[in-house]
């Protein structure tokens, strides 16, 4: 991690919060600063992703403005987490990408819609895109031919998954765990550190409950002292949703390429059922969240990454809103807009994705497999 | 917010834990409260947004709180500490009270968590507070707020017109304008004074122009001086306040937590001159730190440093400011702006006193110091080991002791020793009747909750009579 002016701020704040140790009960984060006395840049990297968000730390800081010293770990560690995706970005020329991520995430999302629009058209000439079709079997491929659909897919979402999973090794190299308790300031207990398959259970439980967004059990705060459980609701409905909706695509190319079973699918078929719930836990969970970006406290919600946040929020939106759309229309004359418009927000939202805040999710579940990792290591100088 | 035709049934003068027990206990038995407080909405809740437990009796575990603590054991604690500068009556009545108090504090949204890392001797007699005081004030605010408390900011009581043992009015400033407040009841929660250096200034001089004051600027004793000049009854000695070791880079006020040091077991401490004062190695630390503000305000120019070398880093939690490092100890002297030859003299000196021993920092250990004055009697070892570190420390004053005499229904007393007709005390303003001397780790929060709910449900039941 560069030694950036935000990282600077990070450790600033850390080594305060690390004399006080009052938020030890809130998150992950302060039994993870426990265990060091100074803290490298790429320690702060790691505590930075480590952060959940939930505001716990800010509202109960004795320390936060308009104290001078200006404690805010939430909005601090939100600033070096942007940071860290251009740090960590592969291909390394690509970082720039995430400095403006929101208008990046949105120019690529209206050209991945245009784009597929134009090939349908040329596919389709004289009017046959907007021709009615029947729900049959083949119906869709006669719009994109099914195998213009399997390459783009799979070698846009292979792209996305080798650039992350490069994106996370470089993170781990940085700021992973060692195998002797880290760097920097050395835990005084030693040893630890191996990443065993407890740990990787107790990473796997904490991404799926999302455990550190609950401020000690009683929820975050979303933009008040009040703690509420709204904000992990709303990433719960769209992670789970995001998660259906890919077992959707997966049943449908399994009943396609084994089965030889043509989409589109019966209402009542798997496909149909994981995509619709999905999609409906997807939109209702991106547009809350949204709704809490907007209301949020400014102070802990740092103006210059809204772009980014919402270009993400809104593209997930999109993928789940036009699927819906597609299922309403699949046997009008405006499925094949429809088709074209949902496959383009597919493309686009694979392309973007190791260039999105969606990369969040790798940095987070591997800071939260160092954390698992470094458990029972004791706290550095604690005396006693 | 502010009617100056409405009368309240109860005031609340004060914005930290005490005020607010006191107001939301007397809200909840059916009274009209409003809440005065000096601090802005953003600095609220007084000294409490620094405290971080509670001390609590208990017969057997709970969810937090370790084994057992039972009042006797809780009694003799507290007269340790206060040298029986005590009111064994209400000590004893707060102390069995303390047991009861988590289902009011739960109800009011209050959180709790395991106790904090350094902090592991006090599980058993502490609770801790989820993210520490001020999470505990958010929770209490709030609470008052759903309840329909009248709460004001940066508005502070002034005096409280007293006729014959009865308040009749307050003057308060109302966010900078003067206003009369009419109230039935008035509840006192309004703190020490140990911010107003003026009044501190009287018993300490211009030493304390070198002290920092840990908490809130905004306890100036106000409403305590107009209650003493009322013929209101003082306790406590008001020359003494509870100092402790600081780092001596703090901030004059509101530095908290963070800026206490807890490196002087495992060094030597020196003064302005270079010259050892005390010895260091006396008790545990969290028996010690509290005398050490007053070693240091004894000293010239209110100064002294901690010097330990680097066999002694990982021993202590680490203070928010760096530590001052140099190869040598001249060197060190030189930034800390001591004589070097003085200080090398004096580590030279308590070095050849050092007797071999098994150093054990979790024991009172067999390392000490021999003819040595002062001696050093336990964690003494050679100072040899570069780098050198030095750490300026100050006294950092938490409280002070002086307040109003209260009965056990928080009823304020009088000169004469009856209790005025309408006017109740909790907190720091009051808790100089238990707390004479001395200090216990969560009691002050202890006597705020206890007596802030008595204060509100006594306020409450006059007003309503």
């Amino acid at each position: 991690m560069r030694a950036t002016e935000a990282v600077g701020e990070a450790r600033r704040v850390m080594e305060i919060c690390n004399a006080c140790r009052y938020c030890e009960g809130f998150c992950a984060v302060f039994p993870a600063m426990t265990l060091k006395r100074e803290f490298a840049d790429a320690d702060l990297s790691y505590l930075a992703n480590l952060c959940h968000g939930c505001r716990g730390c800010y509202y109960a800081c004795q320390y936060a403005p308009p104290h001078e010293w200006g404690v805010n770990v939430p909005a601090t560690f939100a600033v070096v987490r942007a940071e860290s995706y251009a740090e960590y970005a592969w291909p390394p020329r690509f970082a720039a990408l995430f400095r403006r991520s929101g208008v990046v995430v949105s120019l690529l999302m209206a050209l991945g819609i245009a784009l597929v629009l134009l090939l349908a058209a040329l596919a389709n000439p004289d009017g046959a895109l907007t021709a009615a079709r029947p729900v049959a079997p083949g119906s869709f491929y006669t719009v994109i031919p099914l195998w213009a659909m399997q390459v783009v897919g799979i070698a846009s979402f292979g792209y996305a998954l080798l650039a992350l999973a490069m994106g996370g090794a470089r993170f781990w190299r940085d700021a992973g765990a060692r195998a002797s308790g880290g760097g920097g300031g050395s835990g005084s207990g030693g040893g630890g550190g191996g990443i065993g398959v407890v740990a990787l259970a107790l990473a796997a439980w904490d991404v799926l409950t999302l455990r550190n967004l609950g401020g000690g059990g009683n929820g975050c705060n979303d933009n008040s002292e009040r703690f509420s459980m709204r904000r992990r609701w709303l990433h719960h409905a769209l992670f789970y949703g995001f998660m259906l909706c890919f077992a959707a695509t997966c049943v449908g190319f399994v009943y396609d390429s084994v089965f030889g079973w043509q989409a589109p699918y019966a209402l009542a078929s798997a496909p149909v059922l994981l995509g619709t719930v999905g999609g409906l836990l997807l939109l209702g969970g991106t547009v809350g969240m949204f709704a809490m970006r907007l209301v949020g406290d400014a102070a802990v919600s740092p103006r210059a990454l809204l772009g980014g946040d919402v270009a993400m929020l809104a593209q997930l939106a999109l993928a789940a809103l036009t699927g819906l759309v597609l299922l309403a229309l699949r046997g009008t004359g405006a499925m094949g807009i429809a088709l074209a418009v949902h496959l383009g927000v597919i493309l686009s939202l694979f392309a973007t994705l190791p260039y999105s805040r969606m990369v969040h999710g790798v940095y987070r579940g591997l800071a939260l497999l160092r954390r698992a990792a470094e458990r029972k290591l004791a706290p550095a100088g604690a005396g006693e | 917010v502010l009617d100056p035709a409405k009368t309240w049934d109860v005031l609340v003068a004060g914005g930290g834990n005490a005020a607010l027990c006191a107001a939301i206990t007397a809200r909840k038995a059916g009274a009209s409260v409003l809440l005065v407080e000096h601090a802005p909405r953003t600095m609220r809740g007084g000294n409490s947004r620094h405290t971080r437990n509670l001390r609590a009796m208990h017969e057997k575990p709970t969810d937090v709180l370790t084994d057992a603590y039972l009042e006797d054991e809780y009694w003799d604690d507290l007269l340790r500490v206060t040298g029986g500068n005590t009111d064994e009556h209400l000590a004893r009545m707060t102390i069995r009270a303390s047991g009861a108090v988590f289902d009011f504090m739960r109800e009011s949204g209050v959180r709790f968590q395991p106790s904090l890392s350094g902090t592991l001797s006090l599980g058993r007699t502490n609770a801790f507070f989820l993210g520490g005081g001020k999470a505990l004030v958010n929770a209490y605010y709030l609470t008052a707020e759903r309840l329909g408390i009248d709460i004001v900011y940066d508005s502070e009581v002034l005096s409280l017109a007293m006729d014959d043992g009865t308040v009749r009015q307050a003057e308060i400033t109302y966010r900078g304008f003067p206003a009369t407040v009419r109230a039935r009841c008035v509840v006192v929660a309004s703190g020490g004074f140990q911010a107003n250096l003026d009044w501190m200034r009287q018993y300490w001089g211009d030493a304390v122009d070198n002290f920092v004051i840990r908490g809130t600027p905004f306890n100036r004793g106000r409403v305590l001086r107009n209650l003493l000049d009322q013929g209101v009854s003082p306790v406590g000695d008001p020359t003494q306040c509870h100092a402790v070791a600081l780092d001596a880079r703090a901030p004059k006020f509101d530095g908290g937590i963070t800026t206490r040091l807890d490196s002087v077991p495992f060094s030597i401490v020196v003064n302005r001159d270079g010259e050892r004062f005390y010895d260091e190695g006396e008790d545990f630390w969290p028996k010690r730190y509290a005398i050490w503000g007053r070693l240091i305000a004894q000293q010239p120019g209110q100064t002294a440093y901690s010097i330990l070398d680097h066999k002694s880093v990982m021993l202590f939690m680490p203070s928010v400011y760096p530590a001052i490092r140099a190869d040598t100890l001249g060197e060190l002297a030189v930034r800390l702006g001591l004589d070097p030859a003085k200080l090398q003299a004096t580590v030279a000196q308590y070095n050849a006193a050092v007797r071999a021993g098994n150093f054990d920092n979790t024991r009172l250990d067999d390392c000490a110091t021999e003819g040595l004055t002062p001696p050093k009697t336990h964690w003494a070892r050679v100072i040899d080991t570069p780098p050198f570190i030095g750490y300026p420390l100050r006294p950092g004053i938490t409280f002070t002791y002086l307040g109003v005499r209260v009965n056990d229904r928080a009823q304020v007393l009088m000169e004469d020793g009856r209790p005025a007709a309408n006017l109740f005390a909790s907190g720091e303003i009051m808790a100089g009747n238990i707390l004479g001397k001395g200090y216990l780790a969560g009691f002050g929060m202890t006597i705020g909750t206890v007596f802030g709910r008595i204060a509100g449900a006594e306020a409450a039941r006059h007003a309503r009579n």
